[in-house]
């Protein structure tokens, strides 16, 4: 049976087992493979998407659960690379990646906690982003990141108004 | 900004016949090979190429790398280096990845070598380019080379100034005779406008946009997927197995038994099971009914090998691997006797992109794409199994999610090679993270007794370390060549601290466990012992830590690496001496902390490169915090400073891990932990900021992804010892071994 959803905007469908989780639909059936697979039990944050606008564990989502609803993965945040997300410019101005596989689902995490906190603390950066886990320890740079974002994307709102 | 193509091999090759205009230079990135080389090339030209030069007739500039990218930053260091000696804009600069070359031994991607290794051969090629492209100029021109110079891209001449854009000149350049690697004139460092400048990572873009390709991102049509059941015992194998609910599974395609065997093995093989995607082959595994003959390792558990450990530090270490006067009979003669007992856990490398493999064998040529540190052996592995020779085998090394040393290993490749070859079809074997933390090939399981002397002048009258550890080079050897010797200890034998009488022994202590190399290797456990050591001396002797150690590394000396020859490069104790006073004296070294918190430092040299971290750390009975971690660095001439604090920043991370978060152990001959439920990471709420200093050298570059690691456990329990007069030796500590 077909299970319908909105993938980066635009509409999708897909014919797979209803409990096959959203991360393998979006790796091996549609091949984009900016979402990662880390665990497969929702405990490094790797495969980290916004399902209508929530960070979600993709690994652990099974895709009938995710019907009619609008998923962004790290491919919908940004048109291409010129256009980056101001979450992902910070990230490229920190230097933040390393080997980088952990950071589309650090990157996820970071946009959502911005958009619901947009000057998020110390604290809140620690509540938001302890379920992501980076093997290269990119800690410290993804919080300077987050701040420097939260303060780029403050000045454009303000510069908009 | 200069930027990573994601280009691949076979679209270069592609590209630049249809573009025509190339200029190649070979240079060799293998230390070995280059020490082998001839000091006059004219008597034999470089071996075949491992890495090229590209200039595009629009000016880009191409590096194609022979080293892979786990993290590290080498898609950047190394490229700063060639570009430095060309002359060319860095904006206009490329990466792409190296073909494996098989008529090439690589000594692959590790061993924190590949800034050290690859700083000479680099330049040489750099500047022979330029080289050409300046004779190229000056013969257009009808006007001597020596008139020419190259800058930012370009060869300009006189005044009113004339020039040709690289990419003008590179058709005829490229027609030129290779200049003498050996003889072609470097720059001098004071004119260097790329080494040493604080640089972004090429590949922060496709890193940060999810558009750059790892192992496990690898499709090629028709594939399958496949995971395999192996046995959990170490060494057990298939007894027999039903496939029948595996393949009722929907998806799953096949299920065979596969072999796996030899040197880099981490398993006998197991269970393959083939599917049309990742998720159909897990169900089906779980569905797959296997019976195992676990086999002898059945019994082992990590109480039992503690119980060896015990056992063997009752008796003498079986091989005293130094000794120098007699340490012995100095500690029975002194009034002043420190001994304590370190221990440290199996450790497993958890890089965050599980292993994986993707090969195609067809009958006459085979093709695959490796997450991997050591292509070679991996085209090697396929030509085997495959029964191909290694030029019909195409190994694309891809970006890495994480290295350690865990990616130096070819079983996942062999598992890979052998479903392949079964099926017919183009395979990726997928491990799961369960299969990942379960068949590693982990850092060994220690055991250390550590015994000093002071004189009546707290001088270090005699220095006694007993290791018995599961050996790395055990595991490795062929059967019956097992005698573990200095590579156990690493720089560790080399000991900084005068004196005289100095034992080292190490006794053998037998495990199934696979082990291999984790980052930093036997620096992990001999930083971590040594430099704690030499805290609870200080402590002894009434001294404060920092001005303890730089009294008894005493005077500046270079001393040479026990056990290597002569012309090994040597540790300098003035450098030692540098990074410690540095990590302190950014620490605020000495000023005092309210009542609950401490600093402890340590230092080590490996690596080639000098170390020291403060940590500063918050404790109370039952529970501590790292506060921040202040580290002095000294690898030489720094590349990219914004890189080496990178990799400063994660080592310390990376061994923080190790320092208080979970233990690998074993029972019943099976690895207890399986995901990060069990063995956990740090993770942001409890990262520390890590400061980072580096020092202006000007030595020749060394390395800086590993030697960072050794010294962040002992500082930190350096600091929990002067915060609570504590101290834990035992990793990973707990905040109930404060209480």
């Amino acid at each position: 049976m077909a299970i319908s959803f909105t993938l980066n905007g635009k509409s999708q469908s897909v014919e797979v087992s209803p409990d096959m989780p959203l991360l393998w639909v979006l790796r091996d059936t549609l091949n984009m493979t900016g979402t990662k697979f880390g665990c497969g039990m929702a405990l490094c944050g790797a495969c980290t998407v916004h399902i209508n606008g929530e960070a979600t564990r993709s690994c652990i989502t099974p895709i009938s659960s995710v019907a009619g609803k609008k998923v962004t993965t790290i491919e919908g945040l940004a048109a291409d690379e010129s256009h980056l997300h101001p979450v992902q410019q910070a990230w490229m101005e920190e230097d933040v990646p390393q080997c980088g596989y952990c950071q589309s689902g650090q990157i996820m995490s970071a946009v959502a906690l911005i958009s619901k906190k947009p000057n998020p603390t110390d604290a809140d950066i620690d509540d938001a982003m302890s379920g992501n886990i980076c093997r290269c320890g990119t800690y410290q740079r993804i919080r300077k990141a987050i701040h420097r974002a939260a303060s780029s994307m403050a000045g454009k709102a303000h510069s908009a108004a | 900004m200069a930027s990573v193509s994601l280009v691949n091999r076979r679209d270069f090759l592609k590209k630049s016949a249809a573009s025509g205009a190339v200029l190649v230079i070979g240079f060799h990135l293998s230390p070995k090979a280059l020490a082998q080389q001839p000091k006059d090339q004219e008597e034999q030209p470089p071996n075949p190429f491992d890495a090229w030069v590209r200039i595009t007739p629009d000016n880009r500039v191409t590096l194609v790398l022979g080293k892979s990218e786990m993290g590290q930053g080498v898609y950047t260091s190394l490229p700063m280096i060639l570009a430095e000696e060309l002359c060319v804009d860095w904006k206009q600069v490329r990466v792409e990845q190296a073909p494996t070359n098989p008529k090439i031994y690589d000594l692959g991607t590790g061993g924190s070598g590949s800034v050290k290794d690859s700083w000479l051969p680099l330049r040489q090629a750099g500047a022979a380019a330029r080289e050409m492209l300046i004779a190229t100029a000056a013969k257009k021109w009808e006007v001597g080379t020596d008139t020419c110079k190259a800058r930012n891209g370009y060869v300009v001449h006189g005044h009113p100034e004339r020039s040709f854009r690289y990419g003008e000149l590179v058709a005829d350049a490229a027609k030129l005779p290779i200049p003498n690697l050996h003889k072609v004139p470097l720059k001098n460092s004071n004119d260097f406008t790329i080494v040493g400048r604080e640089m972004h990572r090429l590949d922060a873009a496709a890193k940060s946009s999810g558009t750059a390709k790892f192992g496990i991102d690898s499709r090629v049509p028709g594939m399958l997927y496949a995971v395999i059941a192996r046995c959990p015992v170490f060494e057990g194998k298939v007894a027999s197995f039903d496939a029948a609910k595996a393949k009722a599974v929907p998806g799953v395609r096949d299920v065979f038994e596969i072999k796996t065997s030899g040197r880099g093995a981490s398993t006998t093989g197991g269970v393959a099971v083939l599917a049309e995607n990742s998720w159909a082959a897990i169900q089906g595994r779980k569905a797959l009914e296997v019976k195992w003959d676990e086999g002898a390792a059945a019994n082992e558990s990590s109480e039992e090998l503690r119980k060896q450990f015990l056992d063997n530090a009752s008796k003498p270490g079986k091989n005293a691997l130094r000794n120098d006067g007699d340490a012995d009979a100095a500690l029975a003669a002194s009034s002043k006797k420190i001994e304590a007992i370190y221990e440290l856990p199996f450790a497993a490398h958890v890089c965050m992109e599980p292993m994986n493999c993707t090969v195609h064998i067809q009958s006459d040529k085979a093709e695959a794409w490796v997450p991997t540190q050591g292509p070679q052996w991996a085209q090697a592995v396929i030509a085997d199994i495959a029964k191909l020779p290694p030029e019909k085998v195409t190994v694309h090394t891809t970006l890495m999610g994480g290295g350690f040393g865990r990616r130096y290993a070819a079983d996942f490749v062999m598992e890979a090679a052998q479903t392949s070859k079964a099926s017919g079809k183009p395979v990726m074997v997928l491990w799961t993270r369960e299969d990942d933390m379960q068949h590693d090939f982990y850092r060994p399981a220690s055991y250390h007794r550590l015994q000093g002397a002071l004189d009546s002048e707290g001088k270090l009258a005699a220095w006694k370390h007993f290791q018995t550890s599961t050996s790395i080079a055990h595991k490795w050897s062929q059967k019956g060549a097992d005698d573990p010797g200095l590579g156990e200890f690493g720089t560790g034998a080399t000991i900084p601290y005068s004196t005289s009488n100095i034992r080292i022994e190490y006794t053998l202590a037998h495990s199934s466990a696979t082990r291999a190399w984790w980052r930093s290797v036997e620096h992990s456990s001999s930083g971590y012992v040594m430099e704690s050591f030499v805290d609870e001396l200080a402590a002894a002797a009434s001294q404060d830590p920092l001005a303890f150690r730089l009294k008894l590394i005493g005077a500046d000396r270079k001393i040479p690496q026990f056990g290597e020859p002569p012309d090994y490069p040597q540790m300098n104790t003035a450098r030692l001496k540098g990074v410690l006073q540095l990590a302190a004296e950014k620490a605020g070294w000495g000023k005092p902390l309210p009542k609950g918190q401490g600093r402890g430092i340590a230092g080590f040299y490996s690596f080639h490169s000098y170390v020291a971290a403060v940590a500063e750390v918050s404790a109370s009975s039952g529970g501590f915090k790292v506060n921040r971690i202040v580290c002095g660095v000294d690898c030489g001439r720094p590349v990219n400073p914004n890189g080496i604090r990178a990799q400063v920043e994660s080592a310390a991370i990376y061994a923080l891990t190790a320092t208080f978060k979970d233990a690998i152990t074993v029972d019943r001959g099976r690895i207890v932990q399986a995901n990060f439920n069990d063995y956990d990471m740090i993770r942001m709420n409890d990262a520390p900021p890590i400061e980072v200093h580096i020092v202006q050298s000007t030595e020749e570059p060394t390395g800086i992804g590993e030697p960072t690691v050794p010294v962040i456990a002992p500082s930190v329990c350096n600091a929990l010892y002067a915060a609570t007069g504590k101290r834990l030796r035992r990793l990973p500590i707990r905040g109930e071994d404060l209480a």
